[in-house]
């Protein structure tokens, strides 16, 4: 009996089920305190799976059933069906396209027997499978430019077809595996290029365009006259700088007036002006506000457990989804908030170091993957609820009231423990 | 091991940390370094004052509004709140005794929970308001004054298409899917364009920041309003309807069962929908709501039935354009095709009557449709179905004739912006197989051909057939809103819409428009003459039967009348039906004619006015239904309701 237990977990990663756990108990305990009234009858309320947090509750049971069939499951099992599972999740996607259900404005939801669910959720794990094996395949040249160009293919077509289905938000998830590409070696050059791309974004947004392009105007013959010895050398480099200052100027002048007047949603443009405090639409701002009294409120150390006057008079909406870290922020304070990011540091960490001591090239890009999406998410989230970014409707992994979400970042994350315990075969 | 870019990792955990720390650096900001949000959740610092949003208004096409808010207000309780008040000086200005306030607390409680706000005492009289407002703090803070906009109707018209608001009920504040921003309290649409168009109507709630004294008493904005949600309005609705048309309609439907519905073929929008007899609009609204409703809703006269959209009746010989458009479309006649009407159709074994002798009454289109022969439309509708072409009825001449109805709008529901369409019946190919077990031929439907047999149709379809006519194929789908203000949703999108309807020929539509016109120039509705302007129209008188006590017994003809103005460049598309009255001429085309005068001339002759009072006078409606019917004391009272206000 002992022998086969220790078999059966064997080669597990315990420090990540138990930072796995962690999340989940505080998820479901701040669903709850984003929901329970004074004189609610809790045990009613779990058995008849009424409320959020007793619907959560058999998500998470749901979930652990999940994690087991995965944790019995040949490793080569994932690497073998990647791609068709690929396929599939972009069937799925594109069958929501035709035969989807609105909910809240987004043409995302799948209903099957009064059970909503959103693929584009499950297409994460899909889309990660999918390009570990492609760039850990033998013939994969992960230097080369087509196999780059591959891989950015693999992630961004579902990010389009997400698009399509008005879900914004969860389409700028896909962009968190370029995070696993920079790690196989895509130029660091680009993530220089990417940071200045936002900088950009940003400028083009809040500076006046004229101003903005007399700047660049500026800086350019700056340059072109300080390195003026170089371009004496190297011809070339004058081009290059002319270059840059041509896109950089078509770049604010007219692809983002178009980008935002033809290619956004009115809402979408509404939010990223509220983020920027360009405009000051009480409709747009009402939800940020009402989060940040929430969050600011708790002070040091926090109102306690249940004791939220915020969270409890339901005046943050969309509390136990996308706004749960309010809670945590009100009942807990800044020491309660620096804890749990801790945790989820702790568990990107984990990741991190799980993925450098891999053998297959597979679960190292599978586990870096895992860490970028979560990372995307907790980053984006969090930057949400404290006006750091516009309201983009992506949930926290693990905490977020949702059965979609709790059951792929389960299965993202038991699918990692189960490659990591064969570390000494080679995958592929 | 690889060691292929390892240092790349500790970039990535920069990358992370650097996130992180930001996170943390505005929390330390938030949290700690600014005061300001601690103060505002803090209950006992600053008041914090839900403003409810003005809901949006709905004007008529002249820019009249139908329907006006007027604030009243509720006393809400929150139970957990109330603590050594002077319970006795409440119930005194309430009028009501302890024991009420004990049940009504404990109703609160089971209702929403101890520490959400529940209504105690809705829609206060003035008088107990004022009274109220003064020695409100000594109440405070279980109990507050929330002012509720209630809906008021200066023309007392229009019910059954504006709908009503009403408070949300607990089973809707759980269905968080659908309702979640919504509180307990909240009042929002119900039915018609109040439900439809309910998401542009509400507005947006906000809240106001209000420092407080020791008493409870607000004493200015927090921070100079910096933290206040300003309450966006609900946005206005411009409709199509006329409401002078629409009380005119109302009054001539008085004492009668039926339906007026007028749309501008140019459009689509809606210009009068009335469902008689009809109800005062003011009876919902304010605290005798559920009272009136309940009266309303076991009337005998059914008046929240909207007969214009529900009610579904065979439209008798009104069908018969219809036929012959489908006919003269197939090729199986032509405008100047003729039959040798003696009386009766003789083509099937039970003889159809014709209310004409004389032979040449059918002797083309024309004059077959402004003689409503019965026999020509039994046998066109015959050639139709059974043509060759198709490889007969059940190959593939009831289908297409089916497809034909369905391009007409009938069948199904054809998208009109208020709830609970009907959608009719138009039976195919399927429908007799399954109910004569595929033993049927032409002769089993023959009365199709002339409006009666299995085809119901709703009073909307009837109308946006005269549509299609008028416009000669293409029609927009029958709509009340012609705009949102500030619109920025696509909800109006589907109404802007030209649709083709079955492609028919011209010349084939200016058949059956020339026959059309006959019938008011000289055929069964002259009675629908109006001074100076050329009618086309149709009259129907439909054989019904109802189920008395257990029989299938044959009631009196429900009249109808269907047309289009001007000829040449239609204005208006009507239908009219009264139920259980008699000839459609003599009962539905004189209400048609009145509407259309009203509609395009702004007002009726001085020489027609006997007629309009003769109209208004004439009861159809069931002398022992009557008796039992509360609805004209019920419409009596809600206008000296109003002059007093």
């Amino acid at each position: 009996m002992n022998r086969s237990q220790a078999k059966l977990t064997q080669g597990i990663d315990w420090p990540i089920v138990g930072l796995y756990l962690a999340l989940v108990i505080i998820g479901i305990m701040s669903i709850f305190a984003a929901e329970y009234r004074g004189d609610d009858n809790v045990w009613y309320d779990i058995i008849h799976p009424n409320k959020n947090y007793s619907r959560q509750l058999v998500w998470f049971g749901v979930s652990l059933v999940l994690a087991a069939v995965i944790w019995l499951t040949d490793s080569k099992f994932f690497t073998a069906t990647a791609n068709l599972m690929y396929a599939g999740g972009l069937l799925l996607l594109l069958l929501v396209l035709g035969i989807g259900k609105d909910v809240k404005g987004s043409h995302s939801w799948l209903v099957i027997g009064g059970f909503q669910f959103q693929p584009a959720e499950l297409t994460k794990l899909c889309t990660n499978l999918a390009l570990a094996k492609y760039i850990s395949s033998q013939e994969t040249d992960f230097t080369k430019l087509r196999s780059r160009l591959i891989a950015a293919a693999i992630a961004l077509i579902p990010a389009g077809i997400i698009i399509l289905q008005d879900e914004t938000g969860l389409a700028l998830v896909y962009f968190s595996f370029f995070l696993v590409m920079y790690r196989e070696g895509l130029p660091g050059v680009l993530l220089v290029i990417a940071f200045s791309g936002i900088v950009l974004v940003l400028s083009a947004l809040l500076v006046d365009r004229t101003v903005l392009f007399s700047i660049f105007t500026v800086v350019t013959a700056l340059v072109i006259y300080f390195s003026r010895r170089e371009i004496k050398r190297k011809r070339s480099r004058l081009a290059i700088i002319l270059g840059v200052y041509a896109f950089c100027g078509l770049f604010v002048m007219f692809v983002v007036p178009f980008v935002f007047t033809k290619v956004l949603k009115d809402y979408q443009v509404r939010r990223i002006e509220v983020m920027l405090g360009k405009e000051n639409d009480p409709k747009a701002t009402y939800n940020t506000r009402q989060s940040m009294i929430a969050i600011g409120s708790g002070g040091f150390w926090g109102k306690g457990y249940l004791k939220g006057t915020q969270t409890r008079y339901d005046f943050v909406p969309e509390q136990s989804t996308d706004f749960i870290f309010c809670t945590i922020g009100e009942d807990f304070g800044f020491l309660g908030s620096i804890v749990f990011l801790a945790i989820y540091v702790a568990l990107l960490f984990r990741i991190i170091f799980v993925a450098e001591r891999q053998r297959s090239t597979f679960t190292r890009v599978y586990a870096y993957g895992v860490a970028g999406i979560i990372f995307f998410h907790l980053a984006i989230n969090v930057a949400m609820t404290i006006g750091l970014a516009p309201v983009i409707g992506i949930p926290l992994p693990l905490v977020s009231y949702g059965g979609s979400s709790l059951m792929t970042f389960t299965m993202l994350i038991f699918i990692l423990l189960r490659l990591d315990a064969d570390r000494q075969m080679v995958l592929r | 091991m690889s060691v292929f870019n390892q240092p790349r990792k500790r970039v990535i955990q920069l990358i992370i940390l650097g996130m992180v720390t930001l996170i943390i650096s505005r929390l330390f900001f938030l949290q700690i370094v600014e005061k300001k949000y601690a103060k505002l959740a803090d209950a006992n610092a600053v008041l914090r004052k839900v403003v409810y949003p003005s809901r949006g208004i709905i004007y008529d096409r002249q820019n009249r509004s139908i329907l006006g808010n007027d604030v009243l207000y509720d006393l809400v309780v929150t139970p957990a709140s109330v603590k050594n008040i002077d319970t006795a000086y409440l119930c005194n200005i309430l009028k009501i005794d302890k024991e009420e306030f004990k049940k009504r607390i404990i109703n609160a409680i089971v209702k929403n929970g101890r520490v959400r706000q529940s209504v105690f005492a809705p829609l206060l009289a003035p008088e107990v308001f004022g009274q109220l407002q003064e020695s409100m703090y000594l109440f405070s803070p279980g109990f507050e004054l929330v002012p509720r906009q209630i809906r008021s109707y200066p023309y007392s018209a229009a019910a059954n298409i504006l709908g009503y608001i009403a408070e949300i009920s607990p089973a809707m504040l759980k269905d968080t899917a659908n309702y979640s921003s919504y509180n307990s309290g909240d009042y929002l649409g119900f039915t018609g364009l109040e439900k439809t168009y309910e998401s542009v109507l509400m507005g947006q709630r906000g809240i106001q920041y209000l420092v407080k004294d020791n008493l409870n008493r607000p004493q200015g904005a927090y921070e100079n309003g910096e933290f206040d949600s300003a309450a966006v309005a609900g946005k206005n609705l411009r409709l199509s309807l006329d409401i002078e048309l629409q009380q005119l309609g109302e009054q001539m439907m008085k004492g009668k069962s039926g339906s007026i519905v007028a749309i501008d073929p140019q459009t689509g929008g809606i210009l009068a929908m009335v469902s008689g007899p009809s109800f005062d609009p003011n009876l919902l609204t304010g605290s005798n709501r559920s009272a009136n409703f309940s009266k309303l809703y076991t009337d005998t006269t059914k008046p929240l039935f909207n007969r214009a959209i529900q009610a579904t009746y065979p439209p008798g010989s009104t069908f018969k354009p219809m036929i012959a458009l489908v006919g003269l479309d197939e090729g199986v006649i032509t405008p100047s095709f003729g039959y040798p009407c003696r009386g009766a159709y003789y083509g099937c074994s039970r003889p159809i009557k014709c209310e004409h002798h004389d032979p040449g009454h059918a002797a083309n289109l024309r004059l077959a449709l402004s003689h409503s022969c019965n026999a020509y439309f039994s046998h066109v509708y015959r050639l139709s179905v059974d043509a060759a072409k198709f490889g007969g009825i059940k190959e593939g001449g009831m289908q297409k004739w089916a497809d034909y109805m369905n391009t007409f709008g009938f069948g199904h529901k054809i998208g009109v912006d208020i709830p609970s369409e009907g959608r009719g019946l138009v039976p195919d190919k399927k429908y007799y197989d399954a109910r004569y077990k595929g033993s049927w031929n032409s002769c089993t439907s023959v009365f199709l051909g002339i409006g009666q047999g299995e085809l119901l149709l709703t009073p909307l379809q009837m109308a946006n057939a005269m549509c299609i006519v008028a416009n000669r194929g293409s029609y927009y789908i029958p709509h009340f809103v012609a705009s949102i203000d500030n619109d920025d949703t696509h909800l109006l999108d589907k109404y802007k819409k030209k649709h083709e309807g079955a492609h028919i020929s011209d010349s084939a539509y200016s058949a059956v428009i020339h026959g059309m016109t006959d019938v008011v120039e000289s055929g069964t509705g002259r009675i629908a003459q109006i001074e100076g302007i050329t009618i086309g129209g149709k009259t129907g008188t439909a054989e019904n039967y109802g189920i008395i006590n257990g029989v299938r017994t044959k009631l009196k003809n429900h009249a109808l009348f269907v047309a289009f103005a001007p000829a040449e460049n239609p204005r208006i598309a009507i239908a009219v039906v009264v139920e259980n009255s008699g000839f459609g001429a003599t009962y539905a085309a004189p209400i048609a004619s009145l509407m259309m005068e009203k509609y395009l001339k702004d007002s009726i002759s001085t020489k027609r006015q006997p007629l309009l009072k003769k109209v208004m006078e004439t009861v159809t409606l069931d002398q022992s239904l009557l008796a039992k019917s509360h609805l004209d004391s019920l419409n009596n009272n809600a206008i000296m309701l109003k002059k007093k206000s």
